[in-house]
């Protein structure tokens, strides 16, 4: 596969399988104001999931539209970070799990408004506002429940520690990554890991949340499709009826 | 599923620039022509030109604030009758995931067959990033009267540039790390969101994500009334 068409498929499925996730949740909230919160972002993740997918779609010229790819592949064609696809949990786990994402995210889409495929930029450039909003209000719950009860407190340190082995996949590249930096349409891994980790520190020092060990192992895969079992739960519920009934159309 | 086209070619140089940076005049209603294309029009004896499918877009209200019409909001980029009678109409997304996009679509579609313009097609433009900067006065105040706080800032301008080496930008920037920093955040003076319904300035946000992705939740501490308030974006 072209290593560009790759890497988007990448962006829209990280996009996409958070999106899924976020919208089980719709009218789950903790309260309403979060409801909508967590809808919202499921919405503009899925917005640029489509935008990812169609450039995708139409680099690869084999007939594929942005349906095809978000219904018709199997777990192992997904290339999703294995973060994205860990279960929602409690809401600490959820936000944590947000916050992670959302500052690599925030940071790698600045990036890529610099990028040299000015399709690419445009994306970026049309998302950075909405990757902002995203970023700033998972940073502030997380200092909220970090900094709240001894029970809040308790359950996003052992989230943010359960998921920490989860937060470095996306600062390890592999080939198709550094095809994408040599031609300079991504950024390099170590830029963006150094910003995500001084946004975590200051979130964490205002959370008064302990921050994991920066050497921690790192789990990896998902990239390369070899994911967790909960891919396969999220894809049965997402893509049900295209599974029942292929090529239905509304 | 995709009702705009997808990314056209770079701006046509006939094209009507509408909403670029800088550029609002034309859509506060004294809109006018440029001249080359008022000529290639007149030559063609054509009825048809670009103000008059402006004036019609203006009639298309927005499928989620109603109180406002499309060219209110800003969102029509650039409007062109090329010379065999195809309506070309550029329109930018307010977000990526805005579900009234496909009903817009729809919309000016229909209106221009209404108008015996049979043959329209739609652009989709994502940058320069739609922002409510391109939103017009009487917009505002129509929002303002619908019952909507209009957009009370300038849009924020997050300079990347230290990031990855490109020009700085301009207007209130402030630099990626900052835009999302909570101490950088608290250090910047919040402008006063004024209550559509009193004018009090007592107010404070509810919810950053109100019922369209477009708007935040407010409430007046005066009149105690919610309300939305359209996003700075």
């Amino acid at each position: 596969m072209d290593p560009k068409v790759n890497y988007l498929l990448r962006l829209g499925d990280n996009a996409l399988v958070l999106s899924q996730q976020l919208c089980r949740l719709c009218g789950k909230g903790p309260a309403l104001e979060e409801d909508m919160a967590l809808s919202n972002v499921a919405l503009d993740l899925l917005g640029q999931t489509r935008l990812w997918y169609e450039y995708a779609a139409e680099l690869e010229g084999a007939g594929r539209d942005e349906d095809r790819l978000a219904y018709h592949r199997d777990a192992h064609d997904f290339k999703n970070c294995l973060l994205l696809e860990q279960p929602n949990g409690n809401y600490a786990d959820t936000m944590m799990r947000q916050f992670y994402f959302d500052t690599w995210h925030y940071f790698l889409i600045a990036g890529l408004t610099h990028s040299s495929d000015a399709r690419i930029a445009a994306i970026a450039e049309k998302s950075l506002k909405e990757v902002t909003y995203h970023l700033r209000r998972s940073g502030d719950l997380v200092v909220r429940m970090g900094d709240g009860t001894a029970i809040s407190h308790a359950k996003t340190q052992a989230a943010a520690d359960a998921l920490w082995m989860y937060s470095g996949e996306v600062f390890t590249y592999d080939a198709v990554d550094h095809a994408m930096v040599d031609a300079g349409i991504a950024p390099p891994a170590d830029e963006l890991r150094t910003q995500w980790l001084a946004h975590v520190a200051e979130i964490f020092a205002d959370a008064t949340l302990a921050m994991p060990p920066k050497d921690a192992w790192m789990q990896s895969g998902g990239k390369q499709g070899r994911h967790t079992e909960h891919l396969g739960y999220i894809l049965a519920e997402m893509q049900f009826l295209q599974r029942a009934y292929p090529n239905a159309q509304w | 599923m995709s009702v705009p086209k997808p990314f056209p070619s770079p701006a046509n140089p006939e094209s009507v620039i509408l909403a670029h940076a800088g550029i609002h005049g034309p859509l506060d209603g004294t809109f006018s022509l440029d001249p080359r294309v008022r000529e290639d029009d007149g030559a063609a004896g054509d009825s048809v030109d670009e103000a008059l499918v402006i004036s019609w877009l203006a009639e298309i209200p927005d499928p989620e604030i109603p109180a406002i019409s499309i060219i209110d909001l800003g969102i029509v980029r650039a409007v062109r009758v090329a010379d065999d009678g195809a309506c070309h109409i550029t329109i930018t997304p307010t977000y990526s995931g805005c579900p009234a996009m496909q009903v817009i679509g729809a919309a000016i579609t229909d209106a221009l067959h209404a108008h015996s313009v049979m043959d329209v097609v739609l652009h989709t433009q994502l940058t320069p990033a739609w922002t409510t900067d391109w939103m017009t006065d009487t917009g505002k105040e129509k929002l303002r009267n619908y019952g909507i706080a209009p957009p009370a800032e300038q849009a924020q301008v997050i300079d990347i540039s230290r990031l990855r080496g490109g020009a700085a930008a301009v207007g209130t920037a402030v630099t990626a790390a900052a835009a999302v920093s909570r101490r950088g955040m608290h250090a910047v003076p919040k402008p006063a969101i004024a209550c559509p319904h009193c004018g009090s300035t007592h107010t404070e946000v509810t919810s950053q994500f109100g019922s369209t992705p477009c708007k935040a939740l407010y409430k007046c501490l005066d009149c105690r009334e919610p309300f939305d308030y359209f996003k700075c974006h």
